[in-house]
């Protein structure tokens, strides 16, 4: 049978054998956390706690400020240190809760199974869901009860859980699958029922074959839950990439997966819903693939959010001389760190650490019009048209163009024989035509 | 990788009393400083001037058999041409005050292709003002690599059609066969009625220019380009289908007054044109449907040139012709965006 996928995309080299074998480790817990408030899409957490103050694991300290948005808890128990700006992956400084720990790692409450979770009723799951701060854990860090609770008029009859893990280098949703199959099966099964949907899909990449085995074992007594085995090609982990691979529609431009019945979380993200529901376990930690050929021992690591990248790097034997590059994510979208003093936050799915040998060395020569970019580009625009329409900031042509159709997912970038930095460009386009998209509608209202 | 869109970290929360504003950072040994950039962090290992290089060495078997076939004066011209085309694209660096760009093999990818179109005897003096030709008005003029419309060996070989009329137009046989002006398959055919056996056609046993006339040797060089996507397989098959559909209408219509299309196939410069010329990055639609477009287009041209004007040979003009539609052709293909409805 051909496996399915979608259109276009591209095949950067995997290098998952890495880490891709290693058993998932627990990270032994750290001394000390640095929370930031703001770690998922939406507004900031207001802290809860002050300097000073002991909190235990579990326990709240950020409360989220809107629907769109996400609290955080203590991932160690001890004290709150202090409450200042510290170097964030996402940006060079947020707001982050300093907590050094007593060493005891104290849970605010021991966890037990709550009755039965088929008991509970969809408002039920996504307030448990809320509370525990689960967002998406593949590296948007979408707020999930939000995507639980479509408007009502969006009829939502297909779950999607997304395990194509399409970037390079990244095992972390590929350990999960294969050793908490069990997990995955339940948070799928959970989220099924929060949506109401009757119709579960599971996508995986066939470069995983003993995830596909073990997922297809988990749920093989479900059989309104299937396992697709999917082509390996990249960007399949976008959102409308997988539901054009797994069922076969089309997203509208402009649109969103609710808007052709489907909801799509990730491998990590069932498991925490799983644990949240069913037990009561916030959640504090998550499991990272620290790999690259500048990491002497790579491994998938499960370490509470807030540890600083410096633990988790030592954890694995330390970088090698010639380590140069350090990427939180994985290579096609992931974001460069200046230093290994941030912390893991919620959408930590790798720490890349590249030496000078695997780094691109750039030089930009003139676009050829050789059509590599639009042959790649999965969203069907023309990448060379908007990096250019955007360079000499001819926003209106830009757009006309549906710059704001792209997905950011870098492949056109990738292909390109000029080396030129297409995706960067359109990335600042999309910014730019967003930003006065905004301003035009306060000076309307 | 659900939603594109990054959490923006240092915005504060609006509730808070603002942090002190002392230095931040966790002191501790000092840094190494690590580099940054946007992502992606991975690229293809194909860059222009590998693309140039693959294709001149995919060129190389139609070239070194014709220095067999017409002997070693080929060599020289070849080397005027290309020797010409890398001076020009130096001085022209110069002027503008740019960066040299020679290494990017563009240069000597157009000087051999201008060569490959020219017959044995052409005097190289010639052939190197062509090459010039080619490179300051073909590409430089337009702004350098990637800007030109026409494809810039071709425009020379036009400039040297018009100027040098009769000396482009007088072939020598390949060595060792009896004469030493000889017509053309095409100008038989076109002239007198004679037809070239297709086995000779095939292997290059004719007469014709530099470079066109061996199909095997030029398919060859011409299949590796597009398993390696360095070409754009479309337009090979979209050009030389239509030629064969086209011509093949016109032979069954009346098959005395016009060639059968495997004939047309494999005469005059069209194998080269549409697997090395035509299918120039730079000079050829970017949009898949684009190209099917241009290469209909092309062999339209082609056989109206062939069969109907008065030149024998329409592949440089074809392909001029098209060149010119390209950006036309962009603009009315622009593939639709995923997930854009229908209209
Ligand atoms: S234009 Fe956007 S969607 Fe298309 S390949 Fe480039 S980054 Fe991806
Ligand atoms: S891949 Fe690069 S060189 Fe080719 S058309 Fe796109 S931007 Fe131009």
């Amino acid at each position: 049978m051909k496996l399915k996928t979608f259109k276009k995309g591209v095949h950067p080299e995997e290098y998952k054998f890495l880490s891709e074998h290693k058993t998932l480790e627990r990270l032994p817990i750290p001394e000390e956390v640095f929370i930031p408030v703001h770690q998922h899409i939406g507004a900031p957490c207001r802290p809860l706690v002050e300097k000073g103050q002991t909190v235990k694991t579990g326990e709240i300290i950020g409360q989220s400020t809107g629907f769109v948005s996400s609290p955080i808890h203590a991932t160690i128990s001890g004290t709150v240190k202090t409450i200042d700006n510290f170097p964030h992956p996402l940006g060079i400084n947020g707001l982050m809760i300093h907590i050094t720990g007593d060493g005891k790692d104290e849970w605010i409450k021991s966890f037990d199974e709550t009755s039965n979770w088929e008991n509970l009723l969809t408002d039920e799951i996504v307030d448990l869901v809320q509370k525990a701060g689960i967002v998406g854990l593949g590296g948007a860090a979408f707020p999930t009860h939000v995507k639980l609770s479509p408007s009502k008029e969006k009829k939502i009859d297909t779950f999607v859980l997304n395990g194509c893990e399409c970037e390079p280098y990244l095992t972390a949703d590929h350990r999960m699958m294969v050793e908490q199959s069990e997990e995955v099966a339940l948070g799928t099964r959970i989220l099924m029922k929060a949506l109401n949907v009757s119709r579960g899909v599971i996508g995986v990449e066939n470069n995983k074959p003993d995830a596909i085995a073990a997922m297809e074992k988990a749920t093989s007594a479900f059989n309104n839950i299937e396992v697709i085995p999917l082509k390996v090609k990249y960007p399949q982990g976008a959102e409308k990439m997988l539901i054009k691979a797994v069922i076969n529609r089309n997203v509208p431009t402009g649109g969103l997966p609710l808007d052709v019945g489907v909801v799509v979380n990730n491998v990590g993200t069932a498991i925490a819903v799983a644990e949240a529901v069913t037990k009561n376990k916030p959640l504090i930690e998550r499991v990272v693939s620290i790999t690259g050929d500048g990491i002497k021992e790579p491994k998938n690591v499960i370490a509470r959010i807030g540890t600083p990248f410096q633990n988790l790097i030592d954890f694995c034997g330390g970088l090698t001389d010639n380590t140069v590059k350090i990427i939180m994510g994985g290579p096609m979208m992931g974001i460069t760190q200046h230093t290994l003093n941030v912390p893991v936050i919620k959408a930590t799915s790798g720490i890349l650490c590249l030496t000078d040998l695997s780094v691109i060395k750039h030089k930009e020569y003139p676009c050829i019009q050789c059509g590599t970019c639009i042959g790649a580009c999965p969203m069907n625009l023309l990448p060379t048209r908007l990096a250019r329409f955007a360079q000499v900031e001819n926003w209106q042509m830009a757009e006309d163009l549906g710059i704001l159709n792209c997905v950011e997912c870098g492949s056109c970038a990738f292909v390109c024989p000029s080396q030129i930095p297409l995706v960067q460009r359109i990335r600042i386009g999309k910014l730019r035509i967003n930003e006065m998209k905004r301003k035009a509608k306060l000076a309307t209202v | 990788m659900e939603d594109t869109k990054q959490p923006i970290p240092n915005e504060e929360p609006a509730n808070t009393e603002k942090p002190k504003p002392k230095p931040v950072g966790k002191e501790k040994k000092p840094e190494p400083q690590y580099l940054l950039s946007s992502s992606p962090h991975m690229a293809t290992i194909d860059r222009v001037p590998k693309i140039m290089w693959t294709v001149i060495a995919a060129l190389m078997p139609a070239v070194v058999y014709g220095m067999y076939n017409f002997g070693f004066n080929v060599l020289l011209t070849v080397l005027a041409s290309v020797i010409a085309a890398v001076a020009t694209e130096i001085v022209i660096n110069k002027m503008r005050g740019r960066e040299s760009s020679v290494a990017d093999g563009s240069a000597v990818l157009t000087g051999l292709l201008l060569t490959m179109t020219l017959p044995p005897a052409f005097p190289k003096a010639y052939a190197a003002v062509g090459a010039v030709f080619a490179i300051a008005i073909g590409k430089q003029i337009f702004g350098g690599l990637g800007y030109n419309i026409f494809n810039p060996a071709l425009l020379g070989r036009a400039f040297l059609q018009a100027s040098f009329s009769v000396k482009i137009t007088t072939w020598t046989a390949p060595v060792g066969i009896d004469a030493i002006t000889t017509a053309t398959p095409l100008g038989s055919f076109k002239f007198e009625k004679i037809m070239t056996p297709y086995f000779d056609m095939f292997m290059g046993k004719i007469g014709g220019c530099i470079g066109e006339t061996s199909a095997l040797l030029i398919i060859i060089g011409g299949v590796y380009l597009l398993v390696k996507k360095y070409a754009d397989w479309r337009i090979p098959a979209s050009y030389l289908g239509t030629v064969f559909i086209l011509g093949g209408l016109l032979w069954i219509i009346n098959p005395e007054q016009y060639p059968d299309p495997v004939f047309h196939l494999f005469s005059g410069g069209l194998m080269l044109g549409a697997f090395f010329m035509a299918t120039d990055m730079v000079t050829s639609p970017v949009t898949p449907k684009g190209t099917w477009i241009y290469g209909f287009g092309m062999g339209a041209v082609l056989i109206i040139i062939r069969l109907f004007g008065g030149l024998p040979e329409g592949v440089m003009y074809s392909i001029l012709f098209m060149n010119a539609f390209v950006p036309l052709i962009n603009r009315y293909t622009r593939p639709k965006i995923f997930g854009e409805l229908k209209k």
